[in-house]
């Protein structure tokens, strides 16, 4: 069975799982670097991006997740993930893991009060899917080769590079787990060309 | 067409913290410790708990002047309380833009019967619960987070870990009632029906549902994360300890890898005095916070 994995050093796990589970792959609790080894794709939740930075220094998984990307497995951002996965950080000289080519800016949406749920168009996925932001960020710049998915008041908030995938909004917080399913395809394509290469 | 505080927004908000340690802190020296220690938000306080106690008197909102600069100091979220039933209180740190409001029996209360209807606010908030009546009567009223209250200010976790254990043992003997049973489950504990039924049939809490009161060491945030709690509050703890700094991060570290007992044992070693903390049978009943509302 297709595993994928959820990077469990802070955050909005249990949901992630749960999505995972409801569209047909094994979901695994990531916490430590060997795990890496044993899914085909990986779920960077929602959390606190400056908590888990932290964390991902602390047990030396940053390098380990770059290579992950690197490798080819699909990896899927959401909200602090988002933030993790940007190439470029508006106003912060640091990046994370650098994977995606987007510039990202951070709360962009503003405080907690500012927090909303809308109906938006997912490219090619679906109409009308219920995106929930939270202190949301949005993508402010994206490079060639990154493929927008929605946008919300002409903000970028879900694109997708080859085999990786993010979202400025918190699918797992909803029912519909059509962005998930997306993501699940993603992984097992990228599971049968690793096996066939 | 897009909607600000739902019940899905407000809740959310709170489920993003899990596994996380939120930090009292007074000044944005402090809350810059905290942020750079990992936590997943700072709790804005005039005084700590533990110095509230000390001081005596009437224990109020923090100056909002304090409450600005910890906003200003750092990106994470930032809480503040405001008294129990003072809803002009909540509504200025609502006002201020503050991300999430305890309404908290560390200040000492407003009204002495009615908690804020926080339904009526577009900013969440967080109350204490000893036991799941109390926590559905605050889902009830709209809270969009528990915490389990224990002792503040003891640096002592028997009743952070009595409140923890009642709670999660009642989640469990309603899952095993049968609907005849839960009615008078409601009644006795005084809990609104539906949101029994809830949990009942979900086996968990609607909301998330942290650990406060008394978490004073690693292993005492790691005790109620096996305990069931979503996250930790530490009050007094991290900034009365002799070294905040590395007291801050041990706390952190021990609540993401609550069951890995080497490591804990190692986040232990030379972390210096803890707070000193306080035996509860030398609280009089009118030192008790917990007990200041229902």
């Amino acid at each position: 069975m297709t595993k994928i994995g959820i990077l469990a050093l802070q955050g909005a796990v249990r949901e992630h799982a749960f999505s995972v589970e409801t569209s047909g792959a094994e979901a695994v609790i990531v916490k430590r670097v060997e795990q890496l080894e044993d899914i085909d794709g990986l779920i960077l939740p929602g959390g606190e991006s400056t908590t888990m930075r932290r964390l991902i220094d602390r047990y030396d998984f940053l390098e380990p997740l770059k290579a992950f990307g690197q490798s080819g497995k699909p990896i899927f951002g959401t909200c602090a993930g988002l933030i993790l996965l940007a190439k470029e950080i508006d106003g912060q000289d640091h990046a994370h893991l650098q994977l995606m080519d987007i510039k990202v800016a951070r709360n962009a949406f503003g405080r907690q009060r500012d927090s909303f749920e809308a109906d938006i168009h997912l490219n090619g996925i679906g109409e009308e899917f219920n995106a929930v932001f939270i202190r949301a960020p949005y993508i402010l710049e994206v490079g060639n080769g990154v493929e927008i998915l929605a946008s919300y008041k002409d903000k970028i908030v879900a694109a997708q590079q080859d085999h990786y995938l993010t979202s400025a909004f918190h699918p797992e917080l909803t029912d519909d787990h059509r962005l998930t399913e997306h993501f699940v395809k993603m992984v097992k394509d990228a599971k049968k060309e690793l096996a066939s290469s | 067409m897009s909607k600000t505080g739902t019940d899905r927004v407000k809740r959310g908000m709170a489920e993003m913290q899990k596994g996380g340690v939120i930090m009292d802190v007074v000044n944005a020296e402090q809350a810059k410790i905290a942020e750079e220690a990992g936590a997943v938000a700072v709790m804005a306080l005039e005084r700590v708990p533990s110095d509230i106690r000390a001081a005596g008197g009437v224990a109020r909102m923090a100056d909002p002047t304090i409450t600005e600069e910890v906003m200003n100091a750092v990106s994470i979220p930032v809480m503040a309380k405001a008294r129990i039933g003072h809803i002009v209180e909540a509504r200025v740190l609502e006002a201020m833009g503050v991300d999430y409001i305890d309404e908290s029996e560390v200040l000492t209360p407003a009204d002495d019967i009615y908690h804020i209807n926080k339904r009526d606010f577009t900013v969440p908030f967080v109350c204490g619960c000893r036991d799941l009546g109390e926590a559905v009567r605050r889902i009830g009223e709209g809270a969009s987070m528990l915490r389990t209250k224990g002792e503040p200010g003891t640096g002592n976790i028997v009743e952070a870990v009595r409140h923890m254990r009642q709670v999660q043992s009642q989640i469990r003997q309603i899952v095993g009632l049968s609907l005849d049973e839960l009615m008078v489950f409601a009644k006795e504990n005084g809990a609104p029906y539906e949101l029994l039924l809830q949990i009942k049939n979900e086996g968990r809490l609607p909301v998330v549902n942290f650990a406060a009161g008394g978490i004073a060491t690693p292993s005492d945030a790691a005790l109620m994360m096996q305990l069931g709690a979503d996250g930790v509050f530490v009050g007094s703890g991290i900034f009365k300890s002799d070294n905040p700094q590395k007291f801050a991060r041990a706390i952190v570290e021990a609540t993401t890898h609550y069951e890995d007992y080497k490591l804990i044992g190692e986040l232990s070693k030379n972390l210096g005095t803890a707070m000193k903390g306080i035996e509860m049978s030398t609280l009089t009943p009118a030192d008790r916070m917990q007990d200041r509302s229902r």
